[in-house]
C-alpha cells in the first residue's frame, strides 16, 4: 500500500511531507531533532498533527484543513505498525506470546495465533526463543522478537524507528540482512541516522532537516550526488556497484573491489560495496606487502572535514591528516593510488 | 539484586534526628507491650465481643478494600491517561478524603445516604437503610480507604508510561484489548499494593465508622471501636486488643514491601 503524509505541527517546528509508493521503502535521514520520530508517531496514529492529511492508499486516515471538519482514525484500525529504538516487548508474556499479541487482537483463537506466531519466529530465525522471558534475550534477539511481533500483526506499512541503533556492533549486521529479507516488497518507511542502513534498505531517501524535507529521491542519487550539507556531510560513503564475483564487486569499468560479506553472494548477481573515507588510504605510487585493493584515481578536489582533509576522486573518497596532504603533495590533478583493506569493506548483494 | 549498595557519605549529625524520630514511633508500641497481662492475654482477645469485632473488621475491609479496587482502578486510569478539563481539580477532589478528617467524612456520608440524606430517601423509598448498618461500615472505610488505591495505583501508571499501549495498539489491539492485556498485568504490583494499604486503612477505620455507623456489637462495632469502648471499662483488654491490630497491620506493612520489590 502506498502512503502519503502531509503533516504540520507548529509546536514543534515541523512541516513536510512523505510519500511512498506501494512496496518500496523510503529512509528518512537527518540530524537530531529534525522530526523524524515525531512524523512516524503521527503516521502510526499515536500523535495527532496540528493540521495536513495522512492517506494509507486512498484511505485517509488523519485530515485537518485547521477549519471544520477533521478525520481521526485510532492506532489500531490504521494496519501499520511501529517498530521503535528498544524492542518495547511486552515484560509480562513470553516471546511467543508477545509474536502472538497482534494476531490475537483482531480476534484469532489462542491456538491458531499460537501457530501463526511461531511461522514469524522462524521468519526472523527466533524458533527456539518462543518460551523465554524478554528479560531473558539479548539486544539483538529482543529487536528480532520485536519485528516478528510487528510483521505477524500483517501490517499494510510498517515503520521502523532507529531500529538498529540500540543494538551493539555484532548484532546489528545479522538484523540488517533480516531486515533486508522482510523489507523487500514491502512498503515501509525506515527512519534512520545511519547512512549505511540507507543504502542497503531503502529504494528512496528522504532528507529531513528542521522540520523540513529537503532533499528527496532515489537512493543512490541522493547519496553519491547530495544536494544538501546534511546530506553531502553524512553520505560520504563509498559506494561501488557492480556484480558479485567470489567476495569482491567488479564494475563495468573493470574496478574490482574485495571485501567481506555477510552471507554468500551468488557470482554475477548485483552487488555494492561500501567503505568509509576513513578506511582509504592515500599513495604516491603503488603500496607493497600485505593484500589490499589497490586503485589508480586522480584528485579532484581537497576539502576540509573536521581535523582531516577529504581527498576526493571522481569515483572514491579519503580522508587523510593535513599533514598526510602535505606530504605527499596532494593537489587538485595528482595522481594518486588509494588502497583499502578488504576487511574494511562491506559488499553487499542489492 | 544481590550486590550491595556503596554506602553513600552521609553528614553524621543526620543520624540523631533519625534516632529520635524513629524512637518516637517504637517506644509507644513498647511501652504498650510492657503493660499487657500476658497471663489474660488469651482469654481478653478471644472474648465474644472481641472475635466478633475483628470478625466484623476483618470481612468489611476485605468487602471495602473490594470496593476500592473495583472502582479505584478505573478511577485511576481516568487520572493517568484521560486527557479532559479540569483533571486537576477531579484528583483533589478524589484526594480530598485523603486530608479530611474521618469524622467530617461521616458526617458527609450521614448527610448523603443517611434518612434524610441527599439519597437516603430514595433509599429508603425501596426499603433499604444504609445508615448504622453493616453497610455503613463498608461505605465509611471505602470513602476513606479509596484514595490510598487511587494515588499508589495512579503513580504506578504514570511511572510505567504508554510506551507498550503505545505498542500494543500498533499491533492492532482495542483500547479494551490494551488495558486488559497490556495496562493491567504491567501495574498489577503497583494494584497490589494499593490494595493492601487500602485494606490496612480500612482495619483501621474510626472516626467515619462511629459517625457513620455507630457502635452496634457484631452489627457496626468493628475492632478500633471495640477498642476505644473497652479503654473505658478495660484497659486490659484495649491493650490486649491494640497488640492485635498492630501485629496486623505489621503484616500488612510488610507485604506491602514485598510486593513492591517485585517491580
Amino acid at each position: 500500500m502506498s502512503l502519503h503524509a502531509a503533516i504540520r505541527l507548529p509546536d514543534r517546528d515541523l512541516d513536510l511531507v512523505l510519500d511512498v509508493a506501494s512496496g518500496r521503502t523510503l529512509a528518512v535521514l537527518g540530524p537530531n531533532g529534525a522530526g523524524k520520530s515525531s512524523s512516524l508517531s503521527a503516521v502510526a496514529g499515536l500523535l495527532r498533527p496540528e493540521s495536513g492529511e495522512i492517506r494509507l492508499d486512498d484511505r485517509v486516515v488523519f485530515s485537518d484543513s485547521g477549519s471544520g471538519r477533521s478525520q481521526w482514525v485510532p492506532p489500531h484500525d490504521r494496519g501499520v505498525a511501529l517498530l521503535a529504538q528498544e524492542a518495547r516487548l511486552f515484560p509480562h508474556l513470553s516471546v511467543c506470546d508477545n509474536v502472538a499479541f497482534g494476531p490475537r487482537s483482531t480476534g484469532m483463537r489462542r491456538g491458531q495465533s499460537r501457530e501463526a506466531a511461531r511461522r514469524w519466529l522462524a521468519e526472523v530465525d527466533g524458533v527456539d526463543l518462543g518460551r523465554r522471558r524478554p528479560s531473558a534475550l539479548s539486544g539483538g534477539q529482543a529487536q528480532r522478537v520485536a519485528l516478528a511481533r510487528a510483521l505477524a500483526a500483517q501490517p499494510r506499512l510498517l515503520l521502523l524507528d532507529e531500529p538498529l541503533s540500540a543494538l551493539d556492533v555484532d548484532a546489528a549486521p545479522a538484523l540488517r540482512q533480516l531486515l533486508r529479507r522482510v523489507l523487500r516488497d514491502r512498503t515501509t518507511v525506515l527512519v534512520t541516522h545511519d547512512i549505511l542502513d540507507a543504502v542497503l534498505l531503502a529504494d528512496d531517501v528522504a532528507v529531513v532537516e528542521g522540520g523540513r524535507v529537503i532533499e528527496q529521491g532515489p537512493t543512490s542519487q541522493v547519496l553519491t550526488r547530495p544536494t544538501s550539507a546534511f546530506a553531502a556531510r553524512i553520505a560520504g560513503l563509498n559506494l561501488v556497484r557492480g556484480v558479485a564475483r567470489g567476495t569482491s564487486v567488479v564494475t563495468v569499468t573493470g574496478l574490482r573491489v574485495e571485501g567481506l560479506t555477510d552471507e554468500p553472494l551468488q557470482e554475477g548477481q548485483e552487488a555494492v560495496a561500501v567503505f568509509t573515507p576513513s578506511a582509504v588510504s592515500v599513495f604516491r605510487r603503488p603500496p607493497e606487502g600485505s593484500p589490499r585493493n589497490v586503485i589508480a584515481a586522480q584528485v579532484t578536489e581537497l576539502e576540509p572535514h573536521g581535523h582531516q582533509v577529504r581527498v576526493r576522486t571522481p569515483h572514491l573518497s579519503a580522508d587523510v591528516t593535513p599533514a598526510a596532504v602535505a606530504e605527499l603533495g596532494l593537489a587538485p590533478g595528482t595522481p594518486v593510488v588509494l588502497s583499502v583493506k578488504a576487511s574494511e569493506v562491506a559488499v553487499y548483494g542489492v | 539484586m544481590t550486590a550491595r549498595r556503596r554506602p553513600l557519605g552521609l553528614p553524621v549529625w543526620v543520624f540523631l534526628p533519625a534516632l529520635v524520630g524513629g524512637a518516637f514511633v517504637v517506644l509507644p508500641l513498647l511501652s504498650m507491650l510492657t503493660r499487657i497481662e500476658w497471663g489474660r492475654f488469651g482469654a481478653l482477645v478471644t472474648s465474644p465481643s472481641s472475635v466478633a469485632a475483628l470478625g466484623l473488621s476483618l470481612r468489611t475491609s476485605l468487602l471495602s478494600t473490594a470496593l476500592c479496587v473495583l472502582f479505584g482502578v478505573p478511577m485511576a486510569v481516568v487520572l493517568a491517561r484521560a486527557q479532559f478539563r479540569g483533571q486537576a481539580l477531579a484528583r483533589a477532589l478524589v484526594l480530598l478524603p485523603l486530608v479530611l478528617p474521618p469524622v467530617v467524612g461521616g458526617i458527609a456520608l450521614l448527610y448523603t445516604f443517611g434518612r434524610r440524606g441527599l439519597l437516603g430517601h430514595t433509599f429508603e423509598v425501596l426499603g433499604v437503610h444504609v445508615a448504622f448498618t453493616t453497610t455503613a461500615v463498608v461505605l465509611a472505610q471505602t470513602f476513606v480507604a479509596l484514595p490510598f488505591l487511587v494515588v499508589s495505583l495512579e503513580g504506578a501508571l504514570r511511572t510505567g508510561g504508554t510506551r507498550y499501549e503505545d505498542v500494543a495498539a500498533t499491533l492492532g489491539a482495542r483500547p479494551t484489548t490494551v488495558f486488559l492485556r497490556v495496562t493491567l498485568p504491567l501495574v498489577l504490583p503497583g494494584l497490589a499494593s494499593g490494595a493492601v494499604l487500602a485494606f490496612a486503612r480500612s482495619l483501621g477505620e474510626f472516626g467515619a465508622t462511629i459517625t457513620f455507623a455507630g457502635s452496634l456489637q457484631g452489627v457496626t462495632r468493628t475492632l478500633p471501636l471495640e477498642i476505644y469502648l473497652q479503654r473505658e471499662t478495660d484497659p486490659q483488654a484495649a491493650v490486649a486488643l491494640s497488640l492485635v491490630l498492630v501485629v496486623v497491620a505489621t503484616v500488612v506493612v510488610t507485604l506491602t514491601r514485598r510486593s513492591r520489590t517485585v517491580l
